[in-house]
């Protein structure tokens, strides 16, 4: 079980994994770090968003050596960070609606070119959209589907909590079946969020042929910034998604963001890979294979399955669906799918008809 | 330079002149013609130093501008009917943002039902954006007033939409004076931004404002508004000084020297209009045209100043607010507040229904004869059509060839 992972803390390096040699051990703070989204600002306690962006952008900012921007579509990482007259970011960075950052940011990406250009400046500022699954899978999926087809020049991260958590945890297109949320409620014959819905947005995106997708988690930082710095390395269109746990609407503790998150690609629940233009180039494989249910029952949203009122066939229906991503994903073993990988949301389908 | 082109090119060579960092783009009737010839310029090399950005919705034509602009490159898209009503959670955004995009409306109805043709419902319906709204009589006066649109709009640090009729002017073949590039140069110098998104002064944009200073934010829109109006007549002179054209401006004046009744139209119909007005001067009928050109910021001053000691005032919309009545009647009536000027107001023109000189004359007969009875007067209305619906649906009919006013429309529904 996962009490046999040990973390250790020496200074302030306090994510290195024992396993790894000192050189790759991730600094917490240091004199060097950006920190670009700097402290102070009002997330929640425990908030996997907080922790992703954090990571993300300050990789994102070594890599491009601090020239960047940043649109952000509307969502709780908005709100925390600049609750007016205060800002968390350290950088150039605009908020302009919810369903608009992919296009915004397509129009900064405009902007530096033709303004460097002007200036004969051949260090163009590079761009980054961002939102949550909401502002990505749902409202601004036109926008961000434009802008992966233009090839624009940005790369888009999405915070993928699996729910509205900002509007107080609605469901989404990325909310997992039998799921609770405000509007999938455990009430009825099939309590949770519907099965055979949602859809898998990293797919789409290589779909459109982009040179960079890729899935991360709050769980493994050292990888969420490897495959932020590699994304910076390409231009065009780029897509992460990152798995960030919200405390306050999968209620776990808010001291288990990254248990719970690191539990989502042990299971297969969630499975973290990258492709390059439009194959899969490599899969975080599965380090300790653990049963659905250890990252199930951290989760008061799935409390009506991992209780003694818990229903058997649904718990196997969703271990069904990780056994599934490790075969379709490759999760498990040396190999690389050959194959693109099929959304999960087809078996769901499959077996609802 | 005169050249005989469609106004679509026209507007098209005026924006280019205005050297644009970033143009979007999303096809709508009746504006597609401009930017298809804004990216050829910019395809050809014609337009240097701008990118040609073909969207997948309006949506993000202005979310893609808003970017570009917050970016620090001046901004220009164009849009009509449908497609400016996609796009108006970014129109209210670009003008919270304080952002200097200029946008072309090609003015055309919204449905249901669908219909491409041209009224004023489109940009009417964006009264309350924040955006500064200027109407264009003709095609010269669009090209004049699309290079005059920059430079108010980058001075007052709002957006700006130039209204203009779709297909009437839009797809209309006419003689263009094309101001030069060095004159242009000389009027419109490079975009410097107040502030943008640059890594070497990182600011923070679209903050989310509570209500603590939210009331403040709205007071300092409209301070700019009340602003723009001295910029616009300011920005005005200068361009006529330079290229003498007579454009642009918050309104404008024809044959309102004594006339003892007043026409206020916005738009194409006021060329229409003139034509008819010389035509009535001629039988010695005295009556005078006031173009709105502004219509945000509404020039209420000025108006009432243009309205004078007038006594009879009837305006033409092309346009309907339903459940109240005119859009452009309130604010003339503001205007004139306190003194006795009788104030009418008659609808026409709409889904491009259109506005002959005749109609201009029925109007002038009906208001000089008193048959103006209501505040609003629907005119041209076919009530054969009408009545073929009323009758079978409602077994009520109105009378034939009536202007329908408040009282017919009363009478149909049982409360006369």
């Amino acid at each position: 079980m996962l009490d046999a992972i040990k973390f250790y803390q020496t200074g302030s390096k306090t994510v290195g994994n024992r396993l790894l040699n000192p050189s790759m051990r991730s600094n917490q703070a240091s004199e060097s770090r950006p920190n670009t989204l700097i402290s102070g600002h009002r997330a929640c306690q425990g908030c996997g968003e907080a922790l992703g962006a954090r990571y993300a952008i300050d990789a994102a900012m070594r890599a491009t050596n601090g020239q960047l921007m940043i649109a952000n579509a509307t969502g709780c990482l908005e709100v925390f960070s600049t609750p007016y007259p205060e800002s968390a970011w350290r950088l150039p960075w605009i908020h302009s609606l919810f369903g608009n950052a992919a296009a915004v940011g397509s129009g900064l990406a405009v902007a530096a070119r033709v303004r460097a250009k002007k200036a004969g400046n051949t260090n163009v500022p590079r761009v980054i959209a961002q939102g949550g699954d909401g502002g990505t899978t749902d409202i601004g999926f036109g926008p961000l589907s434009g802008m992966f087809e233009r090839n624009d020049d940005v790369l888009y991260i999405c915070y993928d909590n699996g729910a509205y958590m900002n509007t107080g945890v609605q469901r989404s297109s990325a909310t997992p079946p039998a799921a609770r949320t405000a509007t999938t409620q455990l009430v009825g014959s099939e309590p949770g969020a519907d099965w055979g819905k949602g859809k898998n947005v990293p797919l789409i995106a290589m779909a459109h042929g982009i040179p960079y997708v890729a899935t991360a988690s709050v769980a493994d930082l050292r990888d969420l910034e490897y495959k932020v710095q590699k994304a910076m390395s390409y231009h065009g269109a780029r897509y992460i998604q990152i798995l960030v746990p919200c405390p306050l609407g999968w209620g776990c503790a808010s001291s288990s963001t990254v248990t719970v998150a690191r539990l989502a690609m042990e299971t297969g629940f969630y499975p973290i890979f990258e492709a390059e233009y439009g194959k899969v180039t490599s899969v975080r494989k599965i380090t300790q294979k653990q049963p659905v249910i250890n990252f199930l029952k951290l989760q008061r949203r799935y409390a009506h399955l991992t209780g003694k009122k818990g229903d058997p066939k649904v718990l196997a229906r969703i271990q069904a669906m990780c056994d599934e991503n490790i075969k379709s994903f490759g999760l498990i073993g040396d190999e690389v799918p050959e194959t693109v990988p099929v959304a999960i949301q087809a078996l769901e389908r499959n077996q609802t008809v | 330079m005169l050249k005989q082109i469609e106004g679509s090119l026209g507007i098209a060579e005026a924006v280019a002149l205005c050297r644009p960092g970033a143009v979007c783009a999303y096809p709508i009737s009746p504006q597609t013609h401009i930017v298809e010839n804004v990216g050829k310029f910019v395809k050809e090399g014609k337009l240097q130093d701008c990118e040609f950005v073909n969207v997948e919705s309006e949506f993000s034509a202005m979310s893609v501008s808003i970017g570009a602009s917050a970016g620090g490159v001046r901004t220009y898209t164009a849009t009509a009917s449908q497609g400016l009503l996609y796009m108006v959670e970014g129109i209210y955004n670009a003008s919270g943002l304080g952002l200097p995009i200029v946008m072309t409306v090609a003015s055309r109805a919204i449905g249901a039902p669908i219909n491409i043709w041209n009224d004023h419902s489109d940009s009417l319906s964006q009264r309350d954006s924040g955006w500064l709204q200027l109407f264009c009589e003709s095609n010269q006066d669009a090209l004049d007033t699309h290079i005059m649109a920059f430079k108010i709009a980058e001075e007052v640090g709002l957006p700006v939409m130039v209204c203009m009729d779709g297909f009437v002017l839009t797809h209309a073949f006419e003689r263009l004076d094309i101001p030069s590039q060095e004159q242009i140069d000389s009027f419109l110098p490079e975009y410097q931004p107040k502030e943008f998104l640059d890594p070497k002064e990182p600011i923070s944009m679209g903050a989310m404002v509570g209500p603590e200073a939210f009331t403040e934010l709205r007071f300092l829109i409209q301070r700019k508004m009340e602003k723009a109006l001295d910029v616009i007549e300011r920005v005005t002179k200068e361009y006529r000084e330079l290229t003498g054209h007579h454009s642009g401006g918050l309104l404008d004046c024809y044959r309102c020297e004594d006339a003892e009744l007043k026409l206020i139209i916005l738009g194409s119909s006021v060329g229409t209009a003139k034509d008819e007005v010389d035509r009535l001067r001629d039988q010695g009928i005295k009556v005078g045209i006031i173009s709105l050109k502004s219509y945000r910021p509404f020039p209420y001053a000025k108006l009432r100043e243009a309205i004078g000691d007038c006594k009879k005032v009837v305006c033409l919309e092309r346009s309907f607010s339903y459940g109240a009545r005119g859009i452009i009647c309130p604010e003339v009536k503001r205007a004139m507040e306190g003194t006795d000027c009788d104030i009418r107001t008659t609808v026409a023109g709409l889904g491009g229904r259109a506005i002959f000189g005749s109609t201009i004359n029925k109007i002038v007969h009906a208001s000089l004869e008193g048959k103006l009875k209501d505040e609003i007067t629907w005119i041209d209305m076919d009530t054969k059509l009408l009545n073929s619906y009323l009758k079978d649906a409602e077994g009520v009919t109105v009378p034939e060839d009536a202007l329908v006013d408040d009282s017919v429309l009363k009478a149909t529904v049982g409360h006369a």
